[in-house]
């Protein structure tokens, strides 16, 4: 090896520490993004139908989306924390009109409904899915969870964690971008 | 003690509390009654990504969601899907990020070829330096 083919590689484990120097840097300033984007978003919701939370009424059915009208759909359960603290926003977007329909993960109707007495009932139906089948189906890997559905059934949005008030803007503006 | 005890438990975060308190799924930790099934099974949940704990296949998971997606798993392999099929169906949902094997494609295949590429480069590098030794 001639001498400056030596010079030059001496240079090499700088320049190997500069590269991870970066990586590293790079990871402190702009953190991993560790929540997990449904691919479903721009697809028709996945076929399904549960039985209804609420004693008597008729099963929802992912058929019943198909009407014209935008709504979002919210993943719940009685025993997620998060869950009780988007309630008020979500209480507050039924105020203004909008349809939303629960789907109760993981959940006892009993338990559904004990929870919904408590913290409020935005919701316009809500179905039992006691197995995830349907949050697995959508795509979702967690509670709570908040997608916008268009008329056709298409979703068109996902919103993952809890509503908080300042997300509310970002919320009602994507359901006028289903419109 | 006692006290210290009570203290310990005062401390446990709520969040830890927060899981359901329905009986998991049957079959998400119940093996099929069908060793070859449960085999397609296995080596299914063993290369798919636990949505929750996100280092953990859903074979190690113990998270809820987990255990559905074991029970899903080994319902549709009982019934007849193939597992190539239930892969493609939660990449379709999750993203090919759920699953532990990548397939070769237009993104992937430098993953494919860069290990037969560096053993290649390391063959080169130790054929010249084993010729200077002998010279």
């Amino acid at each position: 090896m001639s001498l400056r083919t030596v010079r030059i590689l001496l240079w090499l484990p700088l320049v190997a520490f500069l590269i991870v120097l970066g990586l590293v840097s790079s990871g402190l300033i702009k953190p991993h993004d560790a929540s997990v984007h449904s691919q479903m978003v721009g697809k028709p919701l996945p076929a399904f139908s549960l039985p209804s939370t609420r004693a008597g009424q008729p099963p929802v059915t992912s058929a019943s989306f198909a009407d014209g009208k935008v709504r979002l759909v919210n993943i719940f359960g009685s025993w997620c924390v998060p869950c009780a603290v988007e309630m008020p926003q979500l209480v507050e977007l039924k105020r203004e009109g909008v349809i939303i329909e629960g789907i109760a993960s993981r959940d006892t109707p009993a338990d559904s409904l004990a929870f919904l007495k408590r913290y409020g009932d935005p919701f316009d139906r809500i179905g039992d899915d006691k197995t995830s089948a349907v949050q697995i189906a959508i795509g979702s890997s967690g509670v709570p969870e908040t997608y916008v559905v268009d008329g056709k059934g298409i979703i068109r949005a996902q919103h993952i964690g809890p509503i908080q008030p300042q997300d509310m803007a970002d919320i009602l503006a994507a359901m006028k971008d289903a419109q | 003690m006692k006290r210290l005890a009570v203290l310990a438990l005062l401390m446990v975060p709520g969040a830890l509390r927060a899981d359901p308190t329905m009986a998991p799924e049957p079959l998400s930790y119940t093996q099929l009654p069908d060793p070859a099934q449960e085999a397609r099974a296995q080596a299914l949940m063993q290369t798919i990504r636990c949505v929750v704990c996100q280092g953990q296949s859903i074979a190690d998971s113990d998270a809820d969601l987990a255990g559905d997606m074991r029970a899903l798993v080994r319902q549709r392999i009982a019934a007849g899907e193939k597992p190539e099929a239930i892969r493609a169906w939660l990449i379709q949902r999750y993203g090919r990020w759920v699953s532990y094997t990548p397939p070769v494609d237009a993104a992937t295949w430098p993953l494919w070829i860069a290990p037969i590429l560096l053993l290649g480069i390391g063959c080169l590098l130790a054929r010249s330096a084993f010729r200077r030794r002998r010279a």
